[in-house]
């Protein structure tokens, strides 16, 4: 049998394992509860793995393989299947979502031992996977709105897990919100798609598109208005300006769902979907150049905000709105390749850093202000190693994953086909301050005098559940970039490589030839100098440096600078009073609007008015009519008389007109 | 020999039923009602008997025997019930039966 003919396999397993621990997990032990979900998402992930070899052995013209399975809606031209899709960029996100979500689930039995509705959690863990791979895996639009909805439900479900505490219930609520105004652009879009190609399948209408030519810049088209609809729900699902405000709340979670959902897997499906239509996007430059631009805003914007943050998730969740701007704008560069592969190292070292965040949450017993934490390197080594190795990772160390695909970012915006100059520099400085917020978020916990409790707080390491998936994304966070090492020398990169039948095949002409163009030429050696002293490095290395002076060998200079420069620093710090301003301009209003006309005019005065008034005239106008029942018997016949001279007076008249 | 027109017989009849209607809302005494609704019966029956003759068929006569039937029955009835009212109220003034309403 290959797995590939079967590949609902790959999607229902998490979902039976998710309706088994749903439905009977209150009964079951928790080892039981563990080794249903651990095993469905295991299973899952050996199938993918079986699959992705299978696909290996394929050749070019078998790709992409499409498995319609049966006809799920089916109303006159509209047509959609339940088909599966896999092609080279289905695989990457397969095996990312796969193995990030079956070590997160390890993780989790060891973070979350203590937790009520234990069977609950993974449950809402399982049902997670099966939506995200539905996603990944989906051959039409409409499947992957199934998907993608779905994602963002368990997304609500995993952020208010701790329902007894309000914060919680409110940042699901927040997420929910927010992330539905994004998807009202994403279904229309969906519903322009079909009416402009009369199909919902990629392969369709990407067939139909590659017949296209690019539209105007100015103009514009209805591609354009495609693309930037959609680019509207990946806005709300990815976390990007405006409404990216509901990311950070959603750190009430517990912190595997951090990792797994607001970190590595969910918060990209924006970007999947992005590269995913990139044919149609190649046609639409202005949309192109709206995703770069909002991309690297918010990869700036939000760097600044995680700059001050002082609770450690916070930091790390603004510093994921960051690099998600990244892989947005390497999109809005066309260079889709290099953002999916932003999207596999951020899921590695994103993902370690959160996983390990929760272990030294988990060390102080549920702290997680940095201003309470400091020398925790010898307490908890292999919690700080790792950290330590995903830092360097996300700070564009070379030699580690981040390095590798930010450096093709910033590559593709300062010499790509749409290269621009000022988008370019907000990376790169965007860079530097990811890399100084990211090593203050060392040099704080891990470093200095303890700043807690001796006598109260009793700092441990984790239990080895939860440090293997540490070690194990350690190691994917340095070995995770080395697809693209070669590149550095001239040589080939294999990641690109390996995706550019899916960003090639029905792109347009000239996208294609301005990509051959970016060859680089010169020795080896002189290209690995370069690159190794390129601004990505130096800012990098700057921030590392910057932040040791800050927190390690002159602490006190960060309250002075705060001082000296205390407007600027309220207003990041507050993070720029976006959630107030969103509060007072939008929230408010709509709430007045609710109260005063929805509520008090609409519904109590003309809904409720109108159904109270009918009754009232029928009970009105019966009080009055029933007084003709007197009692009365002679009443009665003069009415009986009146009538009878009435009927008989018309009917003659009648008679008479119809004679 | 004349024969006497069918409008006079159904002028008759009019008159008489009219009475009838007049006597039944104006009078206050319940036997007088009764005997209005009599009266009106007996015109209609007037009414039956001239169209029955004047068209040569039978119908009419057969309803005439119905009513009269009818009339009967009701004027059995009806007196009983008159008495009985009588034995409660000790009255027969129409107005003073007024319980059954609103």
């Amino acid at each position: 049998m290959h797995i590939l003919d079967q590949l609902w396999i790959i999607i229902a397993l998490p979902l039976v394992g998710s309706a088994i621990n749903g439905l009977f997990g209150k009964r079951f032990s928790k080892p039981v509860v563990n080794s249903i979900a651990i095993g469905a998402v295991g299973l899952s992930f050996l199938t993918v793995l079986e699959a992705v070899r299978e696909f290996w052995q394929l050749s070019p013209d078998q790709i992409p393989v499409l498995k319609n399975y049966f006809t799920w809606i089916l109303a006159g031209p509209f047509r959609v299947d339940f088909k599966l899709q896999m092609d080279q960029l289905t695989v990457v996100m397969l095996l990312v979502v796969t193995f990030v979500g079956l070590l997160v689930h390890i993780y989790s039995t060891g973070y979350m031992e203590h937790d009520g509705g234990y069977y609950r959690f993974f449950a809402y863990l399982n049902l997670f996977v099966f939506f995200m791979l539905t996603l990944v895996l989906a051959a039409n639009v409409v499947l992957m709105f199934v998907g993608w909805e779905g994602v963002g439900l368990c997304s609500y479900l995993l952020i208010g897990f701790w329902f007894l505490k309000q914060s919680a219930i409110s940042a699901g609520k927040k997420a929910f919100i927010t992330t539905r105004i994004g998807d009202f652009g994403f279904t229309v879009g969906i519903l322009l798609l079909f009416w402009t190609f009369k199909s919902v399948d990629y392969v369709t209408i990407f067939q139909q598109v590659s017949s296209m030519s690019v539209e105007n810049y100015a103009l514009g088209g209805v591609l354009t208005t495609i693309c930037l609809l959609l680019f509207t729900g990946a806005i709300g699902k990815s976390a990007q300006l405006p409404l990216y405000v509901w990311l950070p709340d959603a750190m009430e979670g517990p912190t595997p769902v951090s990792a797994l959902i607001h970190a590595a897997t969910m918060v990209t499906a924006g970007v999947y979907m992005v590269a995913r239509f990139n044919p149609l996007f190649s046609r639409a430059p202005l949309a192109l150049f709206v995703v770069a631009l909002v991309g690297a805003l918010t990869g700036f914007y939000a760097a600044t905000i995680g700059l001050l943050q002082t609770d450690i998730k916070k930091v790390l969740a603004y510093s994921t709105v960051s690099q998600l701007g990244y892989m947005f704008l390497a999109c809005g560069m066309g260079a889709y390749a290099s953002g999916v592969f932003h999207l596999m190292t951020h899921a590695f070292f994103k993902g370690l850093l959160f996983l390990a965040a929760g272990s030294v949450i988990h060390a102080m017993g549920g702290d997680q202000e940095m201003p309470h934490m400091g020398g925790l390197r010898t307490k908890i080594p292999i919690t700080f190693w790792t950290m330590f190795i995903g830092t360097f990772a996300i700070a564009g160390i070379p030699g580690f994953a981040g390095y590798f695909s930010k450096d093709a970012i910033l590559e593709a915006a300062r010499s790509g086909p749409y290269a621009n100059f000022w988008l370019w520099l907000l990376g790169i400085v965007a860079a530097g301050m990811t890399s100084f917020y990211m090593f203050r978020l060392i040099f704080l916990t891990f470093f200095g005098a303890p700043r807690y409790d001796e006598h109260h707080v009793h700092v441990h390491e984790s239990p080895r559940s939860m440090t293997i998936p540490l070690i194990l994304l350690a190691i994917l966070s340095i070995v995770g970039g080395w697809f693209a090492a070669p590149h550095l020398v001239g040589g080939t990169d294999y990641f690109a490589k390996f995706l550019e039948p899916v960003f090639s095949a029905y792109a347009p002409e000239a996208a294609n030839a301005a990509m051959e163009s970016v060859e680089q030429t010169g020795s080896p050696a002189i290209m690995l100098f370069h690159a190794l002293t390129g601004w990505p490095v130096i800012v990098g290395v700057l921030g590392l440096i910057l932040a040791w002076w800050f927190y390690i060998k002159s602490p006190e200079i960060p309250k002075k600078l705060a001082q000296s420069l205390s407007g600027a620093y309220n207003v990041v710090y507050h993070k720029y009073y976006v959630d107030e301003i969103y509060n007072a301009v939008i929230i408010q209003p709509l709430l007045w609007i609710s109260t005063n006309i929805l509520w008090h005019f609409v519904d109590e005065g003309v809904i409720d008015g109108t159904v109270n008034g009918v009754a009232r005239v029928a009970r009105e106008s019966g009080s009055h009519v029933r007084e003709i029942q007197s009692g009365n018997a002679r009443s009665y016949a003069t009415w009986v008389v009146i009538g009878t001279v009435g009927v008989t007076v018309l009917m003659l008249g009648i008679w008479g007109m119809v004679r | 020999m004349s024969v006497v027109p069918i409008s006079w017989y159904l002028v008759l009849s009019a008159i008489l039923f009219g009475l009838g209607i007049v006597a039944f809302v104006f009078k206050r005494n319940i036997i007088t009602i009764f005997m209005a609704i009599e009266l009106m019966l007996n015109a209609v029956n007037l009414a039956f008997v001239a169209f029955a003759r004047a068209h040569g068929q039978l119908d009419g006569l057969v309803f005439v025997f119905f009513v009269i039937v009818v009339a009967a029955a009701e004027a059995a009835v009806g007196l009983a019930i008159v008495i009985s009212a009588y034995q409660n109220r000790q009255t027969l003034n129409i107005e003073r039966f007024n319980l059954l309403k609103f």
